[in-house]
């Protein structure tokens, strides 16, 4: 046994360590727990490193900038970029309030929400291979950081964390494959569910090719999946159409929109509404004033005075200048009608005439049609 | 038998194995998978350049020891996996092969060759990406695609990069 050990020294070493590795593989696999230690050893010695990369590589582009480029200009723009995200978050959850107001239980709400609970982070690396879409990020267990919590920014939703580490924690982003989230939609009330696709656009999935959703419409995160707040913006829609089986809606998420640098991470979630959409600022036919009651001359004179505004009133106005030409009294018993095909000589401006945009020369319009 | 030349009937004459000190084994590789964490942050298109790839390659060559390369493999690939968000294993399983293929290369031919260098790089770029589709569909029954042309002009680009890298690093050797 020993002289084939020896003599197969390199392929004996090979199988061993495949074999150790697929056994490790498979309790992962089966048990679907991971084999935490490794990882722990893996980031703590990655993360210092990346750390400071990140730091000197900082303080490098910031040293020039600040002082040879833009002096204070950049500190300043980071002051209000922080305010800008500050206000934006604010002015959400205002209108998420007043949304509530309008519906009457504000006050009831009120008593019972409270602002989420997050903590900033900052994305230090990405994950190794060029098919996940999961990134580190420099907050780990220290930080209250644990796995299954979702990840935003004051634009939307970025993603959720898959595993944390005493300093650091992996990020898995919204456009990875193997990501999912309950969402709805703003104008339509359709529930989906949000899946990554490996680019940067997002597949809501499992809606039926009945209901109906428009270009252009936002999707809230439903809160159904139990990691993300309900009333976050997951994205807009890009492309919507029936598929074989449910509908193929394709959005573009907003949370990603602004690149990724800082992000929060919820500790506790705050629900929210879904916020309403804006009444749109449409114009609305408003048919004219009724004749006073009362009034001898009824309608048509009203319509006389007022001008014909549709084809019917210009027919009446027609049967009426006929009328007055063959001294056709109409309503009156036993007279018929007057012969319409016998145009009037005297033929006066079609008082009933399509308004028409202000031109030099009138057209035909102006006269009675034959 | 007695009528053929030595140079055919005998293989090539090996070359001595190649030392490194310590910090550079353990340096090399830590700053290879840090590069494939941090770089393409910056530098997207990097992301595609497999340096904990290549430095397995490099190693396992230059050390002409199967054992070794297997050993090298197997290290880097579970320091890849465990910051991956993928189970332990995936990348340890492709690297110990890779490892364990260039040390047995390295023992028929001159590894200090930049054809024979490119050539393997190339080779095993793409037998690592393939092997790993195969991996993740067969061991995992994840849907991942696998692309051969994208694959095999990202083999060229770390061919490419391989060669100038593998010299650099020949400048770590310890001489004896």
């Amino acid at each position: 046994m020993d002289l084939i050990l020896n003599r197969y020294r390199n392929l004996t070493t090979l199988v061993a360590a495949i074999l150790v590795q697929l056994v490790l593989l498979a309790y992962q696999v089966k048990s679907n727990q991971e084999v935490r230690l490794i990882r722990v050893w893996s980031v703590s010695a990655v993360t210092p490193l990346a750390r400071m990369l990140e730091s000197g590589r900082s303080s490098t582009v910031n040293f020039f900038k600040d002082y040879f480029v833009l002096l204070d200009v950049r500190e300043q723009n980071k002051r209000l970029q922080a305010d800008l995200n500050r206000i934006q978050l604010e002015n959400q959850y205002l209108r998420s309030e007043l949304d509530t107001s309008e519906r009457g239980r504000a006050l009831s709400v009120f008593q019972e929400q409270s602002r989420m609970k997050t903590v900033a982070a900052r994305i230090i690396g990405n994950s190794p291979g060029s098919n996940g879409r999961v990134v580190l990020i420099d907050r780990g267990t220290g930080s209250g950081i644990q796995p299954g919590m979702a990840v935003i920014t004051p634009d939307g939703i970025v993603g959720k964390i898959v595993s944390s580490y005493p300093t650091a924690s992996n990020l898995l982003l919204i456009t990875d494959p193997s990501f999912a989230a309950g969402v709805i939609s703003q104008k339509n009330r359709v529930h989906g569910t949000l899946k990554g696709t490996g680019n940067s656009r997002l597949l809501v999935d499992y809606v039926q090719n009945e209901q109906t959703v428009e270009v252009g419409e936002w999707f809230y995160t439903a809160g159904d999946d139990r990691i993300f707040p309900k009333g976050l913006p997951a994205g807009t829609v890009t492309a919507s159409g029936p598929g074989r089986t449910v509908k193929e809606i394709f959005l573009s998420p907003s949370g990603l929109q602004h690149g990724l640098e800082d992000v929060l991470v919820i500790l506790e979630g705050d629900h929210k509404p879904i916020p309403e959409l804006p009444v749109p600022n449409q114009s609305v036919h408003l048919q004219p004033l009724p004749p006073a009651e009362g009034d001898p001359a009824d309608g048509l004179s009203a319509t006389r005075s007022r001008g014909a505004q549709t084809d019917l009133d210009r027919e009446v106005e027609r049967a009426r200048r006929i009328g007055e030409d063959q001294k056709h009294v109409f309503g009156e018993r036993g007279r018929g009608a007057p012969d319409f095909n016998k145009i009037p000589d005297n033929r006066v401006p079609d008082p009933g005439a399509r308004p028409q945009a202000p031109q030099p020369s009138p057209p035909s319009a102006n006269q009675p049609r034959p | 038998m007695s009528d053929i030349p030595a140079q055919f009937s005998e293989p090539p004459r090996r070359s001595s194995v190649s030392k490194f000190k310590w910090i550079a084994i353990i340096g090399i590789p830590l700053a290879a998978i840090l590069f494939q964490v941090y770089v393409p942050r910056f530098f997207t298109y990097l992301a595609y350049l497999e340096m904990p790839l290549l430095v397995t390659v490099y190693f396992s060559l230059m050390r002409r020891s199967p054992p070794a390369g297997v050993l090298f493999g197997m290290c880097i690939g579970l320091a890849q996996d465990s910051l991956s968000s993928h189970p332990l294993g995936m990348f340890g399983i492709v690297k110990t092969l890779v490892g364990y293929f260039a040390a047995s290369v390295s023992q028929r031919f001159e590894a200090n060759s930049a054809v024979l260098r490119l050539v393997l790089a190339f080779f095993f770029f793409f037998f690592h990406q393939f092997f790993y589709w195969v991996l993740a569909r067969a061991l995992l029954g994840e849907a991942i695609s696998f692309e051969p042309i994208q694959t095999l002009v990202l083999a060229v680009l770390n061919a490419a990069v391989a060669v100038p890298l593998f010299h650099i690093l020949d400048k770590l050797r310890v001489t004896e």
